[in-house]
């Protein structure tokens, strides 16, 4: 109590400073997030505009965070008029001139997902809350995708998400603010259903090993439900725990089971894993009810493929996208290419699945806010709502209006008997047209009639 | 058997009666108690301020930590930290589950403000009651043995918590996805729309609702959510002060000198360290239930192993028996973890871009392992330090700082120092 500025002349001082110091608050909001003079949240103030990049750098998808990024970066560099432009020359929509977004230069901040929502709602808010990203997008599981995907809508800001498989995405999770341009599980079903029965028979007993968590449900789910429609019959399904490394218990069962072919529900390390257990149990060879065993892995991804080595050969699986779509099925799939040699060019390896979900993600979002005119959420929602698209290397799609999820073909792929070298893992066996994989916005494996979008959020 | 607990309870009881005569002072602390209790309020009241030392824009603002999402996390996790501090620092018992309290108190309370209201309060008062239950029913079993077996019995228990809620329980805990409240939810005391997704609040209040302040070039935020948890920790801090003060403190510390002599002088110290244990779940569960009224989303890797291992790494990072040690670990390992890892190379570039190209790719080649994914290996490095230059935590550290200041060793019994050498003897 004997600082000196405790006297008439200090206090006063100190009086007037605190009150000119309470006078200066420019922004008074009910709602955090938001800055009250632009109507939504994190409205870009100057020349830039911030988005933000939340991939998994550590944990068991690292690798395919890491792929995502380097997408996330070319995709940047493209819309600020860098490098060669990319799919822009190709997308079907012309508004992107290499000015930026709606003529803001694009910067972005990166974040690291863990896989672990928490984390990644963590490395989401401070997003939000301190760099001021305008959008969200990447991820590479469907945990992360509806953690994230929440908050975004909760926030008022837009999530692109990356790669999410899972039905709940889009299905009894779906939100207004959120996004997928990712197949699912349900497509996977659809599209492998009749490429199995024409390769394998319409009278085949199949066995299931499922992954234990949310993702490995609705892919049993879909591929059981298809193949059954075919006439297969499923004689088990197992559940595995998602630590599980060594799968030779689930593996045994499955020869004296009556089943021919397994189906893995499997992905990243516990795909690898079961893969190559099988594989050295000898169930190619095997043969079942007089016919050959068969392995089917619903989702295949090429980084998935590396690690399953030689072992991959000859299984049939889905994918979203292949970077040699367009060189062996022509003209429809165009962009890829082009998104193919810039990508080559500036990292030496042709892009995964995830990498090209995630770039086009970007370009997606860029566009309807050029056609909008506008970054609010509210304004991109309606300008992606029902939009068609083509050139982004999918061929002609739709990101339908009701739940936010894009239709376009999917690509069947098997294993190389005789890989060339480590991209080039698998061959494209056909394409299953869109209107194959379309389902109602309603169906039962997507929440039925419960599930719904709810309203936009522009946040403030 | 139970008379013979009911017995040391009461005999427990008796000294504390006495012990309330003597302590004096506001608060019921004493004088260095009161001063640390005064200057850890001033921290968290001002935390806005002093966390954002950097002006917007500048290069530095990158290390800005006051935005609302990371000082909620400091003061959740600070109170995370003391609840373990109980049982760690005192009795000495390493919980290695620890987690899995939290993760129920979470999932209590989005339970709660999934189908009650979307008031906060109950939701938390929830998530401290079952994570007391858990924790009863834990602890009972665990504390039957001590040491590295104790460890080995709550990870037990954390993991398979983890894996219950992970696939198992999938109906009642989401699963891999976790819980979020949805436009579907009705809870029963709240008026929602039919398509609106509801808002933890607190008697109205959102919980996300800021207020911003720009002086200058500077820009503070003030977040409704984050005053109110800091509320719970100055509470939960002030608890824990007066636990350690408690002549059931003292017992818990006795458990720790030397269980075995405890037992053999006649006292059985099983309902002690069980409450101890109960208590510091209790703190967990608080904890959780602040995580969910901030941030409505619970998800199982909150219960995951390394959730567990991480507060331990906070406790030892800051000083394991001290009273502020642990909280000022949480806010070390949140800040590593929500700031450093958001450095990337491009930033790098940026910082150094006024030094030649040859020398600037160099700095950001050398850095590189360091930040963004590499901030675990941060993180590493500095607990190393801590553990090997200075086995007391952060706590030694500021203490051999203050003692350089004050030129000579000053003979104070400050409970800091205290506990800091006690813990340094007993390992």
């Amino acid at each position: 109590m004997t600082s000196s500025n405790f006297t008439r002349r200090g206090l006063l001082k100190t009086g007037a400073a605190s009150g000119t110091v309470l006078a200066t608050p420019t922004i008074f909001t009910g709602a955090a997030w938001a800055e009250a003079h632009t109507g939504f949240t994190n409205a870009p103030q100057g020349d830039t505009v911030t988005l933000g990049f939340n991939v998994p750098q550590s944990g068991p998808y690292a690798d395919e965070g890491a792929d995502e990024l380097r997408a996330f970066e070319l995709a940047v560099e493209h819309l600020n008029g860098e490098g060669d432009g990319g799919m822009l020359n190709t997308f079907s929509s012309k508004t992107l001139e290499g000015n930026g977004i709606n003529g803001k230069r694009v910067e972005y901040v990166t974040g690291d997902t863990q896989t672990k929502s928490d984390a990644a709602r963590a490395s989401a808010r401070s997003m939000i809350e301190k760099d001021g990203a305008v959008m969200v997008s990447g991820g590479s599981s469907s945990g992360v995708a509806v953690a994230v995907q929440a908050l975004c809508q909760e926030a008022g800001i837009i999530f692109m998400a990356g790669l999410t498989h899972s039905n709940d995405t889009t299905g009894k999770d779906r939100k207004a603010n959120g996004f997928r341009h990712f197949f699912n599980s349900y497509m996977s079903g659809a599209a492998l259903a009749p490429i199995l029965a024409a390769q394998y028979g319409t009278d085949r007993k199949a066995y299931h090993l499922t992954a234990d968590y949310n993702w490995g449900y609705t892919t049993e789910q879909a591929v059981r439900e298809s193949t059954e429609a075919q006439g297969w019959e499923t004689v088990n399904a197992v559940k595995t725990p998602l630590t599980q490394t060594d799968f030779s218990s689930y593996i045994t069962p499955v020869l004296n089971s009556g089943a021919d072919v397994l189906v893995l529900n499997h992905y990243g390390g516990n795909m690898v894993n079961s893969l190559t257990n099988a594989v050295q149990f000898g169930l190619r060879e095997a043969t079942a009810n007089g016919k050959q065993f068969e392995i089917v892995v619903p989702l295949y991804s090429e980084l998935m493929a590396q690690g399953a080595g030689e072992n991959i050969a000859g299984i049939l699986g889905s994918q979203n996208w292949d970077w040699k779509l367009e060189n062996q099925l022509g003209e429809r799939y165009i962009g890829t290419n082009a998104f193919v040699q810039s990508f080559g060019n500036k990292y030496g390896r042709p892009p995964s699945q995830a990498a090209h979900t995630c770039y086009v993600q970007t370009l997606l979002y860029a566009d309807a806010v050029n056609r909008a005119g506008s970054f609010n959420p509210c304004a991109v929602v309606e300008a992606l709502e029902g939009f068609e698209f083509d050139g982004l290397g999918n061929g002609p799609t739709l990101y339908r209006a009701e739940d936010h999820q894009c239709f376009k073909d999917v690509v069947v792929v098997r294993g190389k008997e005789n890989p060339e070298n480590e991209f080039d893992l698998v061959e494209i066996v056909e394409v299953t047209p869109t209107d194959q994989v379309t389902y109602p916005p309603d169906h039962p494996q997507f929440g039925g009639g419960d599930a719904t979008l709810g309203e936009c959020n522009p946040g403030a | 058997m139970t008379d013979q607990t009911t017995d040391t309870r009461m005999d427990a009881t008796r000294p504390r009666a006495s012990a309330a005569h003597k302590s004096s002072g506001l608060l019921g602390l004493t004088g260095k108690d009161l001063g640390l209790f005064i200057i850890v309020a001033l921290l968290t009241i001002l935390a806005p301020f002093i966390l954002n030392p950097f002006p917007e824009g500048s290069a530095l603002a990158q290390f800005n930590g006051g935005y609302p999402d990371l000082m909620q996390r400091f003061v959740i996790f600070g109170i995370f930290a003391i609840g373990f501090n109980i049982l760690f620092g005192l009795t000495g018992y390493l919980s290695f589950g620890h987690a899995a309290f939290l993760g129920v108190g979470s999932y209590a309370a989005i339970w709660m403000m999934k189908l009650l209201t979307l008031n906060v309060i109950p939701a938390i008062i929830m998530s401290i009651v079952f994570a007391g239950i858990f924790a009863l029913v834990v602890g009972y079993i665990s504390l039957r043995r001590s040491g590295i077996y104790f460890s080995i019995l709550t990870l037990a228990f954390a993991q398979m918590s983890y894996a219950l809620a992970y696939s198992v329980l999938t109906p009642i805990t989401g699963g891999e996805t976790g819980l979020q409240l949805k436009a579907t939810d009705t809870p029963l005391l709240s008026n929602l729309g039919p398509t609106e997704i509801g808002r933890a609040n607190f008697f109205g209040v959102d919980m996300r609702a800021s207020y911003e302040m720009a002086i200058g070039d500077w820009l503070f935020t003030f977040n409704a959510g984050y005053y109110i948890a800091a509320v719970f920790m100055l509470l939960s801090f002030y608890l824990a002060i007066r636990l350690f003060r408690s002549p059931f403190g003292m017992m818990l510390r006795a458990v720790k000198s030397n269980q075995q002599r405890m037992n053999y002088t006649g006292l059985n110290s099983r309902p002690y360290t069980l409450a101890a244990f109960v208590i510091s779940g209790m703190y967990a569960g608080l904890a959780g239930g602040l995580m969910v009224a901030m941030d409505t989303q619970v998800g199982p890797e909150r219960m995951f192993w390394t959730a567990s291992g991480e507060v331990v790494l906070m406790t030892i990072l800051g000083g394991a028996g001290t009273l502020i040690g642990p909280v000022l670990g949480a806010g070390m390992i949140k800040y590593m973890e929500n700031i450093v890892s958001k450095i990337n190379d491009g930033i790098l570039h940026q910082w150094f871009a006024f030094m030649p190209d040859g020398i600037e790719d160099f700095l950001v080649f050398v850095i590189h392992p360091f930040i963004g994914k590499g901030w675990h290996l941060t993180l590493g490095l500095l607990f190393m330090l801590v553990v090997i230059f200075l086995p007391g935590g952060l706590v030694e550290g500021g203490q051999r700082i203050a003692s350089v200041f004050r030129r000579k060793e000053t003979k104070t019994s400050t409970v800091e120092k205290s506990a800091a050498e006690q813990q340094q003897h007993s390992e």
